[in-house]
């Protein structure tokens, strides 16, 4: 069962060299409000597990904690976005750890699953070879990679309920999947609403995994940020 | 040639019912021209399955965006889902076309598009997976890079993102089909020779010597 608790708590829960999921995609269905703290409390020495970097041209979002240094590795599949994290991965003030993107979701999934390994074609003949182990099966080549866990994952859903159900809306992308692969999980949400509002139908991903639930920006909120975003980048 | 010239050979490659991942730049431009009476189910890898054009402004949604997050519409009939479904869709062989841009593309169907030693560094992303997952893989590139160098290669000079899995090549200036034996031209665009193909070409392409014929005669 899911605790509710003020963001300010939330960020507890992340100390120096924690590892850190962040859901979302490229900048879009992040956890805003959560960055934003663990930006403002300076955590130290993260090791930040994402699909990709922050919003494109860097500074938002994830990219915040990227311009305050508060990242010692970025466990990812792209890092293009982000200009100022190229230049301290560069500079190897930032440890990177890449694979496929379709292989990183499957890491993640297998670390939240209690599987031991991700056994995948994709990658064979590149120089991905060598971020993983060969192995044969029924006499094809594949590449086997190890699952992904985190200290803590911090996840964006539309609502939750005091359960910790969490129901999505749009694109849940990485959030679900990475709601399931972390010691401590917290969902930041639009809304919390009461049980039985989100029916069991509607329910994303269900309270078992779940661990702390925070309110969120509301999607009015949320939809002003990125119409704003999007405008000021001539994505609108 | 106008830049549009790639987008609109592209579209040429969709045929009705088929469902495809649009790489970005000029490949996501192509489905501005898909033929009239075409269904096309367009795929995105955050996520999406048939989505639509951009929304107007004060119309978007937060959490409905593209691979590149820029915000996109869900058009009647289409899904959102997360990304390892997305994912089981792309390795899993369920799309049907794929359409890329490239740094170089080989004789072999092998394809750099992710990294440039010491100069690009941005992970490989979704790209991998793309290219050896789906069904049919189209690359939309430049024939020449900024210097007038050839990027089609006899082999890939970068580290590759796929080995040997390109079906086809559209450049400003000819389509070519990547086949078992190699490289065949199978058209050139308005105003561009074979003798200029040839020239500008440093891979070898099976069939030149026809087109040369046929030039001369």
């Amino acid at each position: 069962m899911a605790v509710q608790i003020t963001t300010k708590e939330a960020v507890k829960k992340i100390i120096d060299k924690s590892s850190v999921m962040i859901g979302g995609f490229l900048g879009a269905a992040v956890p805003l409000k959560m960055i934003d703290e663990i930006a403002a409390a300076g955590i130290k020495d993260l090791t930040v597990i994402s699909i990709g970097a922050g919003y494109r041209g860097g500074g938002v979002d994830i990219g915040k904690l990227v311009l305050n240094k508060q990242i010692i590795k970025y466990v990812t599949s792209h890092v293009g976005t982000d200009p100022n994290l190229i230049k301290q991965i560069v500079n190897e003030e930032v440890e990177l750890e890449l694979s496929p993107m379709g292989t990183f979701v499957e890491r993640v999934r297998a670390g939240g699953a209690g599987l031991g390994a991700v056994v995948t074609p994709v990658g064979m003949g590149t120089e991905v070879e060598a971020m993983a182990e060969k192995i044969t099966v029924d006499g094809k080549p594949y590449l086997l990679f190890k699952p992904i866990r985190a200290d803590v994952a911090v996840i964006k859903a539309y609502r939750s309920d005091p359960l910790g159900n969490l129901q999505y809306q749009g694109m849940s992308n990485t959030n679900p999947i990475m709601a399931t692969a972390a010691d401590i999980v917290i969902a930041e949400v639009d809304e919390i609403v009461e049980v039985g509002e989100i029916t069991c139908d509607q329910i994303g991903t269900p309270g078992i995994f779940v661990d702390y639930i925070i309110q969120g920006h509301s999607y009015a909120e949320r939809k002003n940020v990125y119409e704003e975003l999007w405008i000021a980048t001539n994505k609108l | 040639m106008p830049r549009n010239y790639i987008a609109r050979r592209i579209a040429k490659e969709f045929k009705d019912g088929m469902y495809v991942n649009l790489g970005i730049g000029i490949p996501t431009e192509s489905a501005n021209y898909i033929p009239e009476g075409t269904q096309v189910f367009l795929q995105t890898e955050n996520g999406g399955l048939m989505f639509g054009p951009k929304p107007k402004r004060g119309e978007s949604n937060p959490d409905i965006a593209n691979a590149g997050a820029e915000p996109i519409t869900m058009l009647s009939g289409g899904a959102v889902f997360d990304v390892a479904t997305s994912f089981a869709m792309i390795r899993g062989g369920h799309v049907d076309m794929t359409v890329v841009g490239a740094l170089e593309v080989d004789e072999a169907g092998s394809i750099a598009s992710w990294k440039i030693p010491g100069k690009l560094l941005t992970g490989m992303g979704g790209a991998m997976d793309l290219l050896y997952g789906c069904k049919r893989v189209i690359v939309a590139m430049t024939h020449t890079d900024k210097h007038g160098n050839s990027k089609i290669r006899k082999k890939c000079t970068l580290p590759l993102t796929a080995a040997g899995v390109v079906d086809m090549i559209i450049t400003d200036k000819a389509v070519f089909q990547v086949a078992e034996a190699g490289l065949y031209l199978e058209e050139l665009a308005p105003g561009v020779t074979a003798a200029e193909i040839k020239q500008l070409t440093e891979a070898t392409i099976m069939n030149i010597n026809e087109w040369e014929h046929n030039e001369i005669t």
